[in-house]
């Protein structure tokens, strides 16, 4: 591996202050939960970063804690522990999908949420628009594992888990930097590549997603993740769903669902929504929302199985939650 | 630290390796045997080895770092390169070859040891985050000499083929056991993704652990 400076953080601020003070020195920096997918990168030289801030060593900043309003939980929760909390099914379940139980046992939250794309070209060190250059190489490529919305000029789709889940429970991601911290709204945190190309977030050199907040919930919200891959395990999803729904009886009082693996951001399908507020979850209003989940979808040459597949998950995600 | 030691085959302490992770083994010798034969070419049979001879010839002017190691409950302090992974710690500098190195990646778990009791991939672990840390390797298993129940279970079952991925389910297959009580079938698969067996010898490997647990779990 190439040379790297190592520099153990003992808090969020601590790790925020060591980014500064390397970044002035004309280092590039990278900040590291687990770690895993950021030595890959730097063993395949897609990341270049000279410093790497470590921060397992941070212990300000992997809590749950609630409160009057909701729940904090700190980015650098490990997914095993994610996974067996009882926070939100939605989450749980996110967090277990995840990689292996060697990566979730030091993955964080934050850092599966602002992984970098595993879209193959960038991956392959092809100079596309993820590693600074101008073209995106899968429109007229091999782009069966791309974006069916809210792609353009960049096709990658977001590879979070955890990320369509957080904002299925409308979480406030909170962003720690030279500035001090800020709250931003999932619409405000994610980045699509129409806005800027380059990432997938809002997150500047030396910040880091140092937690995220979730507003409380009625406590008749039932809520699940549920993700379709290639193969059993250790792989991003084809297409997933985090789905909140408040039922009274089988009528859906509020519903939030939001689509991993098929768009450049997570994908929150505002109309299916709306759609389904003051229906009752029967067969026919389910398929409904699974047509109306693809209306806008917009399919490259090679990953057109991503619609139907799509609305099918759609369909048995809203239908697993069905009271019975 | 000052205080640096290493165990022996007896079990004792020596005094530490010096950053330089090329000393006379089994691999060594036959790397050296090879470099005979082709004198110009310094490259080894395996591309670690080319990091490793890379790494000391630039010891002196990278980072490095102390740290202390708790390995199969021996306290090793060990001057690490910063970018030097745990695995090639375990590896080149305490001699502990049962942990493999198969993609380097994260993606086959031939480099999986228990980090404070928790399986996860060596390759992918800077060795300086694991500063402070209890590892468990392969070599840890056996205890006076015997092998442990799910070792034994791979035996009886023949769990390996050839072998070169079967450290890293022992060991995680070993978290497993130490958590959960005569896990079935399921529950095996489920903890074993993360573990590739390229000779695909899965179901071998699953009924050894489950047979492991049922004899660790006692008969009812």
């Amino acid at each position: 591996m190439k040379t790297l400076i190592n520099i153990n953080a003992s808090s969020i601020s601590d790790a925020v202050a060591a980014a500064q003070q390397a970044l002035g020195n004309g280092q590039s920096i990278a900040f590291s939960g687990g770690g895993t997918d950021l030595l890959q990168q730097i063993k395949d030289g897609t990341d270049r970063s000279d410093v790497i801030i470590n921060l397992r060593t941070v212990t300000d900043a992997n809590q749950i804690t609630s409160n009057g309003s909701g729940t904090a939980i700190g980015g650098l929760i490990t997914l095993t522990d994610l996974s067996a909390s009882d926070v939100s099914a939605v989450l749980a379940e996110a967090a277990a999908s995840v990689g292996t139980p060697q990566i979730r046992n030091v993955a964080t939250l934050s850092g599966n949420v602002t992984q970098r794309p595993w879209c193959w070209y960038y991956r392959n060190g092809f100079n596309c628009y993820k590693s600074g250059g101008n073209e995106c190489f899968s429109v007229v490529g091999e782009n069966q594992q791309h974006a069916i919305f809210g792609g353009g000029p960049s096709f990658i789709v977001h590879p979070s888990d955890i990320a369509p889940a957080l904002v299925a429970l409308n979480a406030s991601f909170i962003v720690s930097g030279p500035a001090g911290e800020r709250s931003l709204s999932a619409q405000e945190f994610f980045v699509l590549p129409s806005q800027n190309p380059l990432q997938e977030n809002v997150l500047a050199p030396g910040e880091l997603l140092s937690g995220v907040n979730i507003p409380s919930a009625p406590s008749n919200t039932v809520s699940t993740y549920h993700k379709i891959m290639d193969r059993e395990a250790w792989t991003h999803a084809e297409v997933s769903v985090a789905a909140v729904l408040t039922l009274a009886g089988n009528r859906v009082e509020a519903a939030s669902i939001v689509l991993g693996g098929v768009a450049t951001i997570p994908w929150k399908l505002d109309a299916v929504e709306s759609f389904l507020v003051g229906k009752e979850l029967t067969e026919a209003v389910v398929r409904e929302a699974g047509a109306l989940a693809v209306a806008n979808a917009q399919p490259l040459a090679k990953n057109g199985h991503k619609v139907p597949m799509t609305s099918a998950a759609v369909e048995r995600t809203l239908m697993s939650l069905a009271a019975v | 630290m000052g205080d640096t030691k290493k165990p022996d085959k007896d079990g004792g302490t020596s005094t530490p390796r010096p950053l330089n992770p090329k000393q006379q083994s089994r691999r060594d010798f036959l790397e050296g045997a090879g470099a005979t034969a082709v004198v110009t070419t310094a490259v080894p049979v395996l591309g670690i080895s080319a990091a490793n001879a890379q790494q000391a010839d630039n010891a002196a002017s990278v980072p490095t770092t102390s740290i202390r190691l708790t390995v199969n409950g021996v306290s090793h302090s060990v001057d690490v390169e910063d970018r030097w992974t745990l695995v090639e710690v375990l590896r080149d500098q305490l001699d502990l070859t049962g942990t493999k190195i198969g993609c380097d990646r994260s993606e086959c778990g031939a480099c999986t040891v228990l980090m404070n009791g928790a399986p996860v991939y060596s390759c992918s672990q800077l060795a300086v985050w694991a500063d402070g840390a209890e590892i468990t390797t392969v070599e840890g298993l056996a205890q006076n000499g015997q092998l442990s129940t799910l070792q034994q279970a791979f035996v009886d079952n023949n769990g390996p083929q050839c072998g070169f991925c079967t450290p890293g389910q022992l060991m995680t297959a070993t978290a497993l056991l130490n958590n959960t009580q005569s896990p079935d079938s399921d529950e095996v698969r489920s903890a074993l993704v993360g573990n590739l067996c390229r000779c695909s010898n899965y179901n071998a490997i699953v009924e050894a652990v489950v047979s492991a647990g049922e004899k660790l779990g006692g008969v009812a």
